[in-house]
């Protein structure tokens, strides 16, 4: 029982304490995106 | 009881590093960083010629040192750095006997050996055939022995670190592998099934047409196998850097290894998908069907995954470790990075400039838009962000604490502050080479071309500025390249004696326990070898089976009677 | 193995992503044509004449019907041959009229070359033994370098051409 509750705070602290990196890949996702969708913009107007 | 039990989870790196072993792993430092100068030079002189502000000295050609530079800094250097940075690094959690050590030096010697043959042909101008050595240009025979050698050397690193981790598992049985070991375990494995393709082509294909035993070769077979040693090569040298992101960095920040397993997972598939997708780099080729090159850009993408994983990994460190030092809000753990210590701040620029690097990666891969940019400068400016900047950073950042740690000397702060001016030396000079280099791909200049006013067209002078702009990038890198030397030499023989430490970090203690299916080597090779069966059989079949007649060897184009 | 929810969310959208780059080359390669060329025709490099379409006399730009057009020339160290003009000049130049269909075929006799009409799609390695073909439409007027973009030899860079699209 007692682990039990343990284990649930640890994940809620995970979760809160992530967000910086969640917005840090979500950053490079979108330089991914951009300079795919770029490039194949390039590709269609030649 | 409990606190054993945590120890032995949790430590690996508990085998010091003898005298004996530190004369073997600095060996490989040396030839690396004479290396480095040599190809430097050769990478300086290459861009101050394209520029047109340069003629080469009599008797000394452009294609030549083109050559040298390829050669050097990327099969020479890398390869001697990794070996010893690996032999290090596995030796640390698993140690290394007196046998092992004895095998290892026939590595170093085999692969010094290579290298030197291979390098004379090149100087004596009888092999300006560029790293590649495609077919069929022909260069002297002595310099595919010496490519030969250098593989095979690295053969036997590969055989001995293998040795090594079956010694420690005899000795611990059902326990895993620690994480140092079976990094160095899977890229090795990775390198070995790899280099098995150019070994084949040399051996079998190009030395016998070379030396004259055979009247012809199958050119498109030669570069297929090339392609299939090419792009896993790309990651031989890409994940000894993941090595130092996953368990040196969090030690250096005063953290934890985010997730074991997670790091072990992005390793196998890495090994899984590095090799069945050489044929991105043959996107633009006559006669390979459109089929196969779509299901190997399929692979490709598959091998992007395991970055994304380490994407994540990586900032997830930095963040636990800096909320762990209680800074609360949501960008504070980054201010709190320690940014003036070169150890971390230069493998951490590494880690930056591989965004920009993966980013163009994935669109050199990408099937049709290849054809945007194949063969441009923009792909060598693409793998100068990756293997000379993510890699090569992340490499000096290696040596800071390794060098010094091997010659029992310590990291001062005066020779940190001069890593971080280094540092920030290379960022600047690598972002204005490598950012003209990807523009003026986009416009169409190509690559591995000697200054060319291309009969004085309108395009041809608009790349002129780009190549100017390389050469500025390319001076202030060769600035970088003397003060990393500099550095080299003074934490090898100057640096005042001590200790400085093997930064090798640790899971947390409350970290969930690695699945035991993790050493499961069977699989992870049978894995990798159906796929590579899938993805290059029948396409192979079909290059040999419908082979046009073959080549005879030319050298008059690369300057040879 | 336990995995961060923000990890799952971020490899959810890391993975979408590439899903959706091979959805959209997928679509362009096998629906509309747009593969890299891979066209699988052997020649015998040591006898390049004996294929009709690289004898001497039809090499260069041939109109084959309104707006379509054949470009048939050879790659070699280190040297682009598109024939030879009226006066007896070997042809450097070749006009093409905007929006026209132009089919590209080129082969070498000798080393790998590349064939490159800088700043657009027409794009392609030339090896030995085999034929290199790609067609296209060149839209936007204006002069274009063509370029030997792989490495031949120490004339690589002497290696080109000039391609004009006019209105």
């Amino acid at each position: 029982m007692a682990t039990k509750i343990n284990k649930q705070k640890h994940v809620e602290n995970e979760t809160s304490n992530l967000k910086g990196t969640l917005i840090s890949v979500m950053v490079l996702g979108m330089i991914i995106l951009i300079s795919w969708f770029g490039v194949f913009a390039l590709f269609l107007s030649r | 009881m409990g606190l054993k039990q945590t120890e032995a989870v949790t430590s690996i790196g508990t085998y010091p590093i003898s005298k004996k072993d530190a004369k073997l792993y600095m060996s490989f430092m040396y030839v690396a960083f004479i290396s480095l100068f040599i190809g430097g030079l050769m990478g300086l002189l290459q861009t101050l010629v394209r520029s047109g502000k340069l003629t080469l000295p009599a008797g000394i050609g452009y294609y030549q040192i083109l050559t040298v530079h390829g050669v050097i800094l990327g099969l020479v250097l890398t390869t001697f750095f990794i070996i010893g940075f690996q032999f290090s690094f596995i030796s640390k959690s698993v140690g290394i006997s007196n046998k092992q050590r004895k095998y290892a030096w026939l590595s170093f010697w085999v692969m010094l050996i290579g290298t030197i043959m291979t390098a004379t042909t090149i100087l004596l101008g009888k092999a300006s055939v560029l790293y590649t050595f495609y077919t069929p240009l022909k260069a002297h025979p002595v310099f595919y022995i010496g490519l030969a050698l250098v593989i095979v050397g690295s053969w036997i690193a590969g055989f001995v670190n293998w040795h090594q981790l079956y010694s420690w598992k005899k000795q611990h049985p059902g326990e895993k592998s620690p994480l140092p070991a079976f990094m160095v375990t899977i890229n090795m494995i990775m390198w070995f099934i790899a280099s098995l393709g150019v070994a084949v082509s040399v051996l079998f294909l190009i030395l016998p047409w070379s030396l004259g035993y055979t009247a012809t070769v199958n050119v498109l077979l030669t570069r297929t196998l090339f392609w299939y040693f090419g792009h896993p090569l790309v990651y031989f040298w890409l994940l000894p850097a993941y090595m130092a992101w996953y368990t040196i960095i969090p030690k250096i920040i005063g953290g934890k290894i985010f997730s074991d397993s997670l790091a072990r997972m992005s390793f196998i598939l890495l090994l899984f998908f590095s090799i069945p997708v050489g044929f991105h780099h043959q996107l633009t080729e006559p006669g390979i069907e459109p089929m196969w090159k779509f299901i190997q850009v399929t692979l490709t993408m598959m091998v992007v995954i395991p970055t994304l994983m380490t994407a994540f990994s990586l900032f997830a460190t930095f963040e636990i470790t800096g909320r762990k030092k209680g800074y609360t809000s949501l960008f504070g753990w980054f201010k709190k990075l320690p940014w003036k210590d070169v150890r971390f701040l230069a493998p951490f620029i590494g880690m930056l400039f591989f965004i920009p690097g993966g980013a163009g990666g994935i669109i050199n891969a990408s099937h049709q838009l290849n054809s945007v940019i194949h063969n441009t400068i923009w792909v060598t400016g693409h793998f100068h962000l990756t293997v000379a900047a993510s890699v090569l950073l992340t490499f000096f950042g290696i040596s800071y604490w390794l060098l010094p740690h091997l010659t029992g000397r310590k990291l001062t702060p005066q020779i940190n502050k001069l890593g971080i001016i280094q540092t920030y030396i290379w960022t600047i000079g690598m972002t204005i080479m490598s950012t003209a280099m990807h523009i003026q791909g986009l416009l169409g200049g190509p690559r591995r071309s000697n200054f060319s006013e291309y009969g004085g067209t309108d395009q041809a002078h608009e790349w002129i500025w780009y190549q100017l702009a390389q050469a500025v990038g390319g001076t202030i890198l060769f600035i970088g390249i003397i003060l990393m030397v500099y550095i080299f030499i003074k934490l090898t023989f100057l640096a005042p004696k001590g200790i400085e430490e093997y930064p090798l970090a640790e899971e947390e203690v409350d970290a969930q326990p690695t699945p035991a299916w993790f050493d499961n080597w069977k699989l992870w090779i049978g894995i990798t070898v159906a796929l590579i069966l899938f993805a290059y059989s029948m396409p192979v079949m079909d290059m040999i089976q419908n082979s046009p007649p073959g080549s005879p060897p030319f050298t008059w184009p690369i300057g040879n009677n | 193995m336990h995995l961060h929810k923000y990890e799952k969310i971020w490899l959810t959208f890391g993975i979408g992503s590439l899903v959706v780059f091979l959805l959209i080359l997928g679509y362009g390669a096998f629906w509309k044509g747009t593969h890299p060329q891979s066209h699988g025709v052997t020649i015998d490099p040591n006898n390049i004449q004996a294929y009709e379409d690289f004898k001497p006399e039809n090499l260069g730009l041939t109109k084959v019907d309104d707006n379509q057009y054949v470009v048939n020339l050879i790659a070699s160290a280190f040297n682009y041959d598109f024939g030879k003009d009226d006066d007896g000049a070997p042809v450097k130049h070749i006009r093409i009229p905007a929006g026209s269909n132009v089919l590209f075929q080129v082969t070498t006799p000798d080393v790998v070359h590349g064939f490159n009409v800088a700043g657009t799609n027409v794009n392609m390695m030339v090896e030995p033994g085999y034929i290199s073909q790609l067609e296209t439409v060149l839209k936007k007027p204006g002069i274009y370098t063509i370029v030997c973009n792989e490495y031949c030899g120490v004339g690589h860079h002497m290696m080109y051409a000039t391609l004009e699209v006019y209105e």
